[in-house]
């Protein structure tokens, strides 16, 4: 009986702390996903193998072990080198056009398949 | 007469693609959105190349109107030809170089120095490039130059050549 707690309590030990581990990890993919490697550009850092990506992973990890959260880790990111690090662009005055563009052709566009598509069910 | 036709706008079609290409990938894709935000530098803590002993950048930037901070490293080619500007603004100019050496191997980098001169008062280990990163860098070679308040008044990616030289001569004779 006691073995068997015993090894059940290891049991846990070990399913927890990997549970834990593999979500560090995780959140550390994420991030890593979420910036652009500035010396390769069009890569993230999590996909590149530059001096520069490499070492903007462990300061990333860095940051996960000191206890930031991640927007606290984006906003770093964002003061030093700019908001062309981040890969999801906030919305702002500047580029206010690019995120209603599509917004705006698919509702001019909807309104004219609309009105051709009226037309047509009462010539049926 | 369409044939001829045909001919005609098939080859200015390769011609247009041939210049398009041409001048298309010759040009330099590396893109760096300007920033003119003027931000502090930050107080990172580093070891000491010669002594190994903790030092921080407060210790350092004191008793100059302005500083210039290096990233370097000896197996950075661009690195050499620069350093020779920073030789000669360490003789003829009222600033204070500051060297960090990237990802270096201790040896070599003494012998870089040893050959090409030392101009920096104090060189900063980075070993593993974290510093860089934290102080806002893209890699190696690259500058920045402080006033007295610590503030990032001109940031220089890549080497400093006769333009740029000259353009920190400018910027502390002010």
């Amino acid at each position: 009986m006691k073995t068997k707690i015993l090894i059940y309590i290891i049991f846990l030990f070990f399913a927890f702390s990997k549970y834990s581990f593999s979500n560090d990890l995780k959140l550390e993919n994420k991030i890593n996903k979420n910036l652009r490697c500035l010396i390769c550009q069009g890569q993230s850092i999590y996909d590149s193998q530059s001096d520069f990506a490499e070492s903007m992973k462990l300061v990333v990890k860095q940051k996960i072990e000191s206890g930031m959260s991640e927007e606290e880790i984006y906003s770093f990111f964002k003061i030093q080198y700019g908001e062309w690090i981040l890969y999801d662009p906030e919305f702002n005055t500047k580029n206010f056009a690019l995120w209603l563009l599509p917004i705006l052709v698919f509702l001019v566009g909807g309104i004219v398949i609309l009105k051709k598509f009226g037309v047509s069910k009462k010539r049926l | 007469m369409k044939k001829r036709y045909y001919k005609y706008s098939i080859v200015s079609f390769l011609i247009f693609t041939f210049f398009i290409f041409y001048y298309g990938l010759k040009e330099k894709n590396f893109y760096t959105p300007e920033d003119i935000s003027i931000k502090k530098f930050p107080n990172l803590i580093l070891n000491d190349f010669y002594t190994n002993s903790k030092t921080s950048f407060d210790d350092i930037l004191i008793g100059s109107n302005y500083y210039l901070i290096n990233i370097w490293a000896s197996w950075c080619l661009p690195c050499r030809e620069e350093h020779t500007y920073l030789v000669q603004l360490k003789k003829n100019s009222p600033i204070k170089i500051i060297g960090i050496n990237y990802k270096d191997k201790r040896d070599n980098a003494l012998k870089f120095l040893d050959r090409y001169d030392n101009p920096y008062s104090v060189i900063l280990n980075d070993n593993n490039g974290t510093a860089s990163i934290e102080v806002g860098a893209y890699g190696v070679p690259e500058s920045f130059i402080l006033n007295a308040e610590k503030k990032i008044i001109k940031k220089i990616i890549g080497p400093i050549d006769k333009k740029k030289f000259n353009e920190i001569k400018k910027l502390i004779n002010k």
